[in-house]
């Protein structure tokens, strides 16, 4: 029996990500939980009811009150209005390391899969900086560099390159061996145009799917970066850093660890359910299975 | 040729379908994959269900064993095993009825097997599975059946890991797993498809042994009319689902009732060869002396070296086709691979139109990549499936700086050529048949203009009927433009068809070269000859309802 | 085989060779002094030219490299900045409670979630399907800090189960250090078993469609036989692939978790190390887990051949 009719175009799996047909209830739900996590962070400085960082003294490390529905933190601050605004440079980070990341591994990867002479020295690299436990590698940039954003954004980008260089040699060299490849250098293709219009759109269906995981596991990252106390400044509220200073009042006051963190992982948890949606539409692999 | 004539009337039915239908439920439209199949095989008898890809053969197959996947349900009528209805079973009562009762054998030896598992284990399975015979007396019987079917070292495979053995030994175990239990029924779903034409022979003659040992009733699925006249008793003939028309062998081959059967029967390519076309002068291609020699690398411990070709010599001049012939492992492809310069040869000359483009690097061969193109086997995967049919037809000529318009008024004229609609140009390759896929990666290449054409097992993965028309306009393409083509391939019969001069490989090396008539008429080295006696049917003109005139198989002892 | 094993051994040094050249310069190539980067922004000349004179900064790059280098292979893993003793002493003392978390974490992940990852893929689809592929779909998303709190919250303080933080040796009783490590465990198995689960089903299903699974069917053999004898042992190497790959995974939640839990391992000693910018611990660390992570992912690479009987050059 013949195989099921492959995406037609370079824009095909793109749109079909976008455009979200036939999907089941969940991925609807996740772009939708996404969406509004999105638009109210964005939104915060207009959303939030007070200023983030005004303390006051007189309602310190209280429960839901008039004027501050989730409570304030142990400066009185209004948690609500931190939660929404620490959003913002958490997202920012986590796109930013996404974005570096993938572009990066995309370069590398399809030098290591097309060049074989680059392919050996490459991966041994690759290899090492696997080998380097990621947080470990991640918290060790930051506290050297200091604890800017460009910082944080480095050290989550570095670990996840080899991820995505594996990632990208192995399409290359799958469909380096395709039929269509070999009779374009038949036809006289040059390396680049080989490389950039046959190579490069077959990673790009698994990059969108790896991009998407990337982008959950930066965003979990900078969390954990923060709450070690190895993120940006502690000034700044993010997720991770207003559940790093509610550690010390975990016992008495929970909330400060639970209401940023609820939104940290309803943000993963939509990206991931994402990510796995595209996953299934993209790899025809597993529309084959037979009982 | 002799035909099977046994007479089975009062032989007992083994298996009967009747009104066998089968839906894809959730595909909308319901659409149906089977329509009403009535089959009956007897005991001791061998019934071949013979059609093209996508006519429902291999699905009657699985609905008999309970297989089917879970997209496919059967609607509607009966699958009789001995009079026991098999369909309202239950699934635990299926499970003890296969192997034990129905058997099944694949197409595919190499994946069949369970590559963790050595392989006397997994014949010993299946008397663990059915039945109560303590582990000696299960170790006994695997190796009696390994032997029945004739593997060598019995001990020794019996220990071995499926990767460890060849193909057709394979094919062995399995056929040894499937009979080790004597189940009434057989089921061979192309069980030598997959195979070298020889090993095919060999695995054809050893089903039949074992059923007349056995009384072993066999259904046999293929899309081979040259194995169905070697086997048969019985042909049912198969279509889009539906069974066209079905009887004796010889009758069927002799007189075909349908239509369809008539085409099919036309379809298949003659073994007698055609008359060669007269050498021109013009020398387009030139190889001297081509070796490829694999491996020998290796840190710590030198690596085994294969002598993929061996002192391969040839000439080509214009117009004219040469075929590369052997079986799988001979280095026909690496011949190919090397004149493509897709790999690189590790010595000799390959003149292309008087320039040795052996040693060329990357650069320096791209002027040269004009004149010699190249037909893969696979037209599902030849064709970039991300870019429409005219981007794929234009990229060659862009490559060598003819203008946009220029080239797009040149594909869609070509396409015409090939026998495609114009409309085709913005379409992508899954929008199109196999068929149609091979013609359009034809038209890229003959875009080019080249000298030399390379087709590399070009009409292999084809159906028969496709084959036909794809090899004619080959043949057109080549008589209105000149190209001298290079054909690979396994199949001595399209060989016959289409090439002038033949060159027979075995294990790297050529051990013949001649005209086509020569070569497969008067054999002069005993591989060509085995491989000619192999050739199933060999002895039925299928497009003529006869037999082959005596003349063309002199048999030169 | 031997051979096999000799050149997969032979692999590891120049993984761990560049290991080590990225640790190097990870602090040298950093901008700035790394004298003034460890020594902190109070530091006068002289602390700066003492810190620079202990750690060998005024020699030039390759020479302080192979002097490092020399030093590690004789076992010399240098002296903490802060508390003036062995870093190998430090990390001896607190390699038990790491070990320990560690090993109940890998025992009670790969318990649960082979069998979860194969009635998944065996039941593709089903209501057990879901659910799994939800458990690990959250057990990649919620922060491992977040599940340690949410456990001390529930189990600890609302049902008080377990003690809230600490932890107790295994010198000092089973029960006792159990009491202490379940829930740690607990937490880091929460995302082992997501990705184990979610990679024994994607492995599962991938073999499940395989032609050699219809075979087996074709024998009549039942589905336990077909799911466990069959499709599991070839589904093995992938799965202990990942096993392996995750390893730094759960080094980098051992971190996390220790610090959630106060538990005084090597976790909670380099947390503190890079807090302190105590240098020679942060790289004796480094070197150390990729070390174990490089090791790990050896013995998973050698029993490769014990699944699959092809992996033998």
């Amino acid at each position: 029996m013949s195989q099921a009719p492959q995406p037609s175009s370079a824009m095909q799996p793109v749109l079909r990500v976008i455009g979200l047909p036939h999907l089941g209830i969940g991925p609807k739900i996740a772009a939708l939980v996404l969406a509004l996590i999105v638009a109210a962070t964005i939104l915060a400085p207009w959303l939030a009811p007070h200023d983030p960082l005004t303390m006051d003294p007189l309602v310190r490390l209280k429960g839901p009150m008039e004027g501050h529905p989730l409570g304030t933190d142990n400066y009185g601050r209004d948690i609500l209005s931190r939660v929404l605004i620490g959003g913002r440079l958490s997202l920012v980070i986590g796109i930013a390391a996404a974005v570096v990341s993938v572009i990066l591994g995309l370069v590398i990867g399809m030098i290591a899969g097309f060049f074989h002479t680059a392919d050996a020295i490459i991966m041994r690299m690759m290899d090492a900086l696997m080998a380097i436990p990621a947080i470990l590698l991640a918290i060790a940039l930051v506290a050297l560099n200091g604890p800017s954003v460009g910082s944080v954004i480095a050290a989550i980008t570095i670990p996840e390159i080899p991820r995505v260089v594996r990632l990208v040699r192995a399409v290359v060299l799958g469909a380096r061996e395709e039929p269509y490849v070999e009779a374009a250098i038949a036809l006289g293709s040059s390396t680049f145009k080989i490389l950039t219009r046959h190579l490069l759109p077959n990673t790009l269906a698994p990059l969108i799917v790896q991009g998407t995981y990337i982008l959950a596991s930066a965003i979990l990252t900078e969390a954990i970066l923060s709450f070690l106390g190895a993120g940006v400044s502690t000034e700044t509220p993010t997720w991770g850093n207003i559940m790093a200073e509610g550690r010390q009042f975990f016992r008495i006051k929970p909330d400060l660890i639970l209401y940023p963190g609820v939104m940290l992982s309803l943000c993963i948890l939509s990206i991931n359910l994402l990510g796995d949606a595209a996953r299934d539409m993209l790899d025809p692999r597993l529309k084959k299975r037979a009982g | 040729m002799r035909f099977k004539t046994r007479n089975f009337d009062t032989s007992s039915v083994a298996l009967s379908t009747e009104d066998l239908s089968v839906h894809l439920p959730d595909t909308p439209g319901q659409p149906q994959v089977l329509k009403q199949i009535d089959v009956t095989i007897r005991q001791g008898e061998t019934v071949c269900l013979v059609g093209e890809s996508g006519s429902g053969k291999s699905v009657t197959s699985l609905a008999i064993m309970g297989l089917l996947p879970e997209a496919l349900k059967v609607t509607e009528g009966r699958i009789n095993l001995q009079d026991r209805d098999l369909l309202p079973l239950s699934r635990a009562q299926m499970r003890e009825l296969r192997a034990a009762r129905i058997a099944m054998i694949f197409q595919e030896p190499m994946t069949a097997l369970n590559p963790v598992l050595r392989v006397g284990g997994q014949i010993m399975e299946v008397m663990e599975l059915h039945t109560q015979l303590p582990a000696a007396e299960r170790r006994a019987r695997a190796i009696s059946i390994m032997e029945q079917v004739h593997l060598p070292d019995v001990e020794r495979v019996f220990r071995s890991y499926p990767h460890q053995l060849s193909g057709g030994q394979r094919q062995r175990i399995m056929i040894a797993m499937a009979l080790v239990l004597e189940p009434v029924l057989l089921i061979a779903d192309e069980p030598t498809t997959a195979l070298d034409v020889t090993t095919q022979q060999q695995i054809l003659s050893l089903i039949e042994e074992l059923q007349a040992n056995h009384g072993t009733a066999v259904l046999f699925i293929t899309h081979d009319m040259g194995v169905v006249a070697e086997i048969a008793d019985t042909v049912y003939v198969m279509k889009h689902g539906e069974i066209v028309e079905h009887g004796p062998v010889e009758h069927v081959l002799r007189q075909p009732q349908a239509d369809y059967t008539r085409d099919l029967l036309a379809s298949v390519p003659s073994l007698s060869p055609r008359p060669a076309r007269p050498e021109g002068d013009e020398i387009v291609l030139k190889v001297e002396a081509l070796n490829k020699i694999y491996g020998g690398g290796g840190i710590l411990k030198k690596l085994p070296q294969t002598h993929a070709a061996k002192e391969v010599s040839f000439t080509l001049t214009r117009g004219r086709t040469l075929g590369i012939v052997g079986e799988s492992g001979s280095g026909k492809s690496t011949v190919a691979r090397c004149i493509m310069r897709l790999i690189d040869p590790t010595s000799g000359r390959i003149m292309l139109d008087g320039q040795d483009i052996a040693g060329l690097s990357r650069n320096a061969l791209r002027p040269h990549r004009k004149k010699l193109q190249v037909v893969f086997q696979d037209p599902m995967r030849s064709l970039n499936p991300r870019w429409t049919i005219a981007e794929s037809l234009i990229e060659g000529p862009l490559n060598y700086g003819t203008p946009r318009s220029e080239a797009m008024a040149e594909a869609a004229r070509m396409l015409t050529v090939v026998g495609l609609p114009e409309n085709a140009l913005k379409r992508y390759p899954h929008q199109f048949s196999g068929g149609q896929r091979q013609r359009i990666a034809i038209a890229r290449a003959v875009m080019m203009r080249p000298d030399v054409l390379v087709a590399d097992e070009a009409v292999s993965a084809l159906d028969v009927s496709v084959q036909a028309q794809v090899l004619k306009l080959l043949e057109q393409l080549q008589d209105e433009l000149g190209i001298a083509i290079v054909f690979i391939t396994h199949d001595l019969r399209v060989a016959a068809q289409i090439c002038d001069e033949v060159i027979v490989m075995q294990r790297g090396a050529v051990v013949e070269h001649g005209t086509a008539a020569e070569v497969l008429v008067s054999p002069a080295h005993a591989y060509t000859r085995s491989l000619i006696e192999a050739a199933p049917g060999r002895m039925w003109d299928f497009q003529n309802f006869k037999e082959m005139p005596e003349v063309t198989h002199a048999n030169p002892s | 085989m031997l051979g096999y094993i000799l050149r997969r051994i032979l692999a590891v040094i120049p993984v761990m060779l560049l290991v080590a050249v990225f640790v190097f310069l990870l602090l040298r190539l950093t901008p700035g002094d790394p004298a003034a980067i460890i020594a902190g922004d109070m530091a006068t000349p002289a602390q700066l030219e003492r810190i620079r004179e202990a750690m060998g900064l005024n020699q030039p790059l390759h020479v302080q490299f192979f002097t490092w280098v020399g030093q590690l292979l004789r076992g010399d893993l240098g002296t903490s900045l802060i508390s003036s003793t062995p870093v190998a002493g430090m990390i001896a003392d607190r390699m038990g409670p790491t070990l320990a978390i560690a090993l109940l974490t890998i025992l009670m992940s790969v318990a649960l979630a082979i069998p979860m990852g194969v009635i998944a893929a065996w039941k593709h689809r089903s209501g057990a399907d879901y659910a799994v592929m939800t458990f690990s779909v959250l057990g990649f998303s919620v922060p491992v800090f977040v599940i340690g709190y949410v456990f001390i919250l529930l189990f600890s303080l609302k049902l008080g189960w377990f003690p809230v933080q600490g932890y107790t040796p295994i010198s000092e009783g089973l029960v006792a250090f159990l009491k202490n490590a379940f829930l740690p465990a607990l937490t880091l198995t929460t995302i082992y078993v997501a990705l184990i689960a979610r990679m024994t089903r994607a492995n599962m299903l991938e073999v499940l469609g395989e032609d050699y699974i219809r075979t087996a069917r074709a024998k009549g053999a039942p589905e336990h036989r077909v799911l466990f004898r069959h499709a599991l042992r070839n589904a093995a190497v992938p799965i202990l692939t990942v096993i392996g790959t995750g390893f730094a995974l759960l080094i980098g939640g051992v971190v996390v978790t220790e610090t959630v839990f106060n538990i005084p391992g090597i976790g909670r000693l380099t947390v503190d190390a890079i807090l302190a910018r105590d240098y020679p611990v942060i790289q004796a660390m480094i070197l150390l887990t990729s070390f174990l992570y490089v090791l790990v992912n050896l013995i998973i690479d050698l029993s490769y051949t014990f699944f699959d009987p092809r992996i033998r050059y």
